[in-house]
């Protein structure tokens, strides 16, 4: 039988840290010319939104918090699958995957 | 080894190896520091009692979608070359804004009080058997959903990797 883990850090450092994360994938989003660092920095802020729901989770001891992170999971795989699938179809009809070239929908 | 310790350097890890995702050159190193990233974000939900959690985040994130993102890679054949350097303006600009939005987030922050924070009494909430049970029993209906999801965005994942034939 494991015993739970005492929380003594005060919840603003989760909530400092996931700020932080979160700032760091939007600076990226922002950067990154190339679609699959996009992909991967709004993974990034998906987490860091993860980390804060269950940090409030576990500070209030209740449980569903943790079933929305799971959810919040799932979704996150289903877009991934299918923005993957996007970008290869993309760079096999145009042949880069740089959002400065992919501007034919841009008025 | 007090939580605290371990929180600070869990804390670093992954804010050091996110400012690698973001600033490496080569969208292999890229992919490979998520995946550190991932692995100290999981850490911090073992922390939080929240062991179901970590390690299905650890099989979702670094089993499978990190595998994605690495087949990609290699697929589209990224290197260094492939993305041409940007303009010191536009990285800079890229930059001041990531770092005014942490600010105006830090700055809404310091004024809130947290009504939960009280030294709350170790929970069992993240455990197996208890997230289990919500999941099964209060959430039934939208974890049933999910599969739905998941067999629509497997086809769809299909149908558009697919090679037209024509």
């Amino acid at each position: 039988m494991n015993l739970p883990i005492e929380q003594t850090n005060p919840q603003n450092w989760y909530l400092v840290l996931s700020t932080i994360l979160f700032s760091i994938g939007v600076m990226g989003v922002l950067m990154r010319r190339n679609a699959l660092i996009i992909l991967m920095c709004i993974e990034l802020m998906l987490n860091s939104v993860n980390l804060l729901l269950v940090s409030f989770s576990a500070y209030a001891g209740n449980t569903e918090g943790q079933v929305f992170v799971f959810f919040i999971m799932v979704v996150a795989a289903a877009e991934v699958a299918v923005g993957l699938a996007l970008l290869v179809s993309i760079y096999r009809n145009i042949g880069t995957t740089d959002i400065d070239i992919l501007s034919k929908l841009k008025w | 080894m007090n939580s605290q310790v371990i929180f600070l350097l869990l804390a670093a890890i992954s804010i050091l190896s996110a400012l690698f995702v973001v600033f490496s050159k080569n969208p292999i190193y890229s992919v490979l520091w998520l995946i550190v990233c991932f692995f100290s974000i999981a850490g911090h939900y073992v922390m939080l009692n929240a062991q179901f959690l970590a390690i299905v985040h650890i099989i979702v994130y670094t089993g499978a979608i990190m595998v994605l993102m690495l087949f990609t890679v290699m697929l589209l054949n990224l290197n260094k070359a492939s993305e041409p350097h940007k303009s010191i303006i536009y990285k800079g600009t890229a930059v001041v804004t990531g770092g005014m939005l942490m600010l105006v987030l830090l700055a809404a922050m310091r004024s809130t009080e947290l009504s939960t924070y009280s030294v709350p009494a170790a929970t069992e909430a993240g455990f197996v058997q208890n997230v289990g049970m919500k999941l099964f029993t209060d959430f039934l209906l939208p974890f049933e959903m999910t599969s739905v999801l998941f067999i629509a965005a497997m086809i769809g994942a299909a149908v558009l990797a697919k090679k037209e034939v024509h």
